[in-house]
């Protein structure tokens, strides 16, 4: 997610935008989805129970931990349960943004905002960014209990492993990347497929790359290491910035509307 | 109220593959004009709408709405300066009334929103409704909202597509009403419909669609272009020699009885033609039950249209 974006809406003010885009209008679908999301039953229990659910692993494998591991070793199996915490803010996103156009084309709501002076830029950044909040609060959250219970109840050697600066750092760091990467690709979904079903289905696709180097590390394949945290977190920062131009691109308001592609 | 055309559409055409939305469309709609768009289903008139409402590209033709060339350059121009209602208002059911408007009040970017919002509720009579989630409302009341917000913007051009579909009688005539007040308040309609009593009521003019348009006019225009003025002469008992009593009648062009035991007078001018028929129906010995002068409804000029239509006999 673009942070020039968010500046932008923290500035606020009509017209006051960001590549052209009107902040008072990403604001408006901002506030509409956040109003929409709290009312929807299916998303409130999804965005409750998926994270928990994967958050069982990491802690029961934190508080498991023996006290006498090696430092190293200690280190490597921490870093895993966090990196493992990382799958809640690629799969938050599934459950919300996979509605996000289709849910609304297949709720009637689409033609009726398309007609307004509205840009598909400005539809797709403000249904974004309505995504990331909840997927940062829930992330954080889980985050929080997952350090709390390390505080509490695991070996006082695991809790100051887990504790350690650059862990919560690059936790607090990837989330968001992580998060932004997720929400760019299940709204892309979202925009293409016929049925809020098919985009759910395919939107946990996001949540494999993130359980994909889980498992490689995991298997020693590869070796978490700062180089390598730097260059995902670049990566994914440029996903994340550039997300909405891909996005837009593959948004068809013609296709979307009446089922038929746009001739050009 | 500017003298320069709302709409003016010239050759618009729409092809989606190989199918033909609609063909060649020319028309021109004046500001504060409430204008009919008729046809059958699959005439082409929701594509024609979603193509004057920027939703769709031409693939070939032009147009000016509101001012501005449809060109995708004006896309957010032309938005800005009209309001469409689909035929399915579209509204978000976990939403308030208030909070739906809100949303679009703030797509729009429309300074004192909140005014705006009370103004346009009170247009349709639900100021009271503003807090209710809009799954709570009727099918009508949903419409009525949908009208509601496509006035936020005070647009310059209204498309309301089918406002009437699937509402009681009762919800139907407040729609209309509501749509009689705008034209009152000289808002330029563009008003697709089934409903052929609705568009004799509602409409200034009318076009009928069917791929291509077919016709346009005055609704009593088309009448008088479709239909011969007549008048229908009903007696208690066949007349003995109706050609000696209708025949030599100035200004009766011909007469012939119809199904219903009635004589149909084709007459040039029926305000002279029926007390002279009257007078020889008298003169006679006809007991006269009624005479009337014939009238033809929108409906009658649309069947004519559709059935002689090459597409529909060929269908």
């Amino acid at each position: 997610m673009s942070m020039s974006v968010i500046r932008s809406l923290r500035r606020g003010g009509a017209g006051a935008g960001f590549g052209g885009m009107s902040a008072g209008r990403i604001r408006a679908v901002f506030r509409k989805e956040l109003r929409d999301f709290r009312r929807n039953r299916f998303i409130v229990g999804t965005m409750a129970v998926v994270p928990l659910v994967f958050m069982v692993l990491p802690t029961v494998e934190l508080l498991t931990m023996p006290a006498g591991l090696p430092t190293s070793a200690l280190d490597t199996r921490i870093g895993l349960a966090m990196l493992y915490l990382l799958i809640v803010p690629a799969m938050v996103p599934a459950a919300i943004s996979a509605y996000s156009v289709i849910g609304e084309r297949d709720q009637g709501t689409l033609e009726p905002v398309l007609t307004t002076p509205i840009r598909a830029e400005e539809f797709l950044v403000g249904k974004a960014l309505a995504a990331l909040l909840p997927t940062l609060f829930i992330s954080y959250t889980m985050f929080g209990v997952f350090l709390g219970c390390a505080e509490l109840f695991a070996q006082p050697a695991v809790a100051t492993a887990a504790l350690r600066g650059p862990q919560l750092l690059a936790q607090l760091l990837f989330t968001p990347l992580v998060a932004g990467w997720s929400i760019w690709v299940v709204i892309a979904i979202s925009a293409r497929v016929s049925d809020v079903r098919v985009a759910q289905q395919l939107g946990t696709l996001a949540s494999l790359p993130p359980l994909a180097v889980s498992s490689l590390m995991s298997f020693n394949v590869i070796h978490p290491t700062l180089r390598l945290a730097v260059t995902l977190a670049a990566v994914l920062l440029v996903v994340d910035s550039l997300g909405w131009r891909a996005v837009a691109a593959v948004f068809d308001r013609e296709r979307l509307i009446t089922g038929s592609r746009a001739l050009r | 109220m500017s003298s320069t055309p709302a709409l003016v559409v010239e050759g618009l055409t729409k092809h989606f593959g190989g199918r033909t939305a609609f063909s060649e469309a020319s028309f021109t709609v004046e500001p504060g004009e409430v204008f009919g768009f008729l046809g059958p289903n699959g005439a082409g008139k929701t594509s024609t709408v979603r193509t004057l409402g920027t939703l769709i590209a031409p693939t070939a033709g032009s147009a000016v709405v509101a001012g501005l060339p449809l060109t995708p350059a004006n896309g957010v121009g032309i938005r800005r300066r009209i309001s469409v209602m689909p035929e399915s208002p579209g509204l978000y059911l976990r939403l308030t009334v208030a909070e739906n408007l809100e949303f679009f009040a703030g797509l729009h970017e429309l300074p004192g929103a909140r005014d705006r919002i009370e103004r346009a509720l009170r247009a349709v009579n639900l100021s009271d409704r503003a807090g209710d989630p809009c799954r709570a409302l009727s099918k009508g009341l949903r419409q009525r909202v949908g009208l509601a917000r496509a006035l936020l913007n005070d647009p310059t051009v209204l498309f309301l597509d089918e406002p009437t579909s699937g509402l009681d009688p009762v919800a139907a005539r407040e729609v209309h009403d509501l749509i009689a007040d705008l034209r009152g308040r000289g808002v330029t309609i563009f008003l697709t419909t089934h409903r052929l009593a609705e568009a004799e009521r509602l409409c200034d003019r009318v076009a009928i669609m069917n791929t291509t348009l077919r016709t346009i006019g005055r609704p009593d225009e088309l009448r008088e272009r479709l239909f011969r003025k007549s008048l229908e002469v009903r007696t208690r008992a066949p007349l003995a020699d109706p050609d000696r009593v209708f025949g030599a009648l100035d200004g009766v062009e011909s007469w012939q009885l119809d199904g219903s035991g009635a004589y149909v007078l084709a007459v040039s001018d029926p305000d002279s033609a029926a007390p002279a028929a009257v007078r020889a129906l008298v003169a006679a010995d006809a007991d006269v039950l009624s005479l009337s002068q014939s009238q033809h409804s929108l409906e009658d000029v649309y069947l004519r249209l559709i059935e002689s239509d090459p597409e529909v006999s060929a269908a």
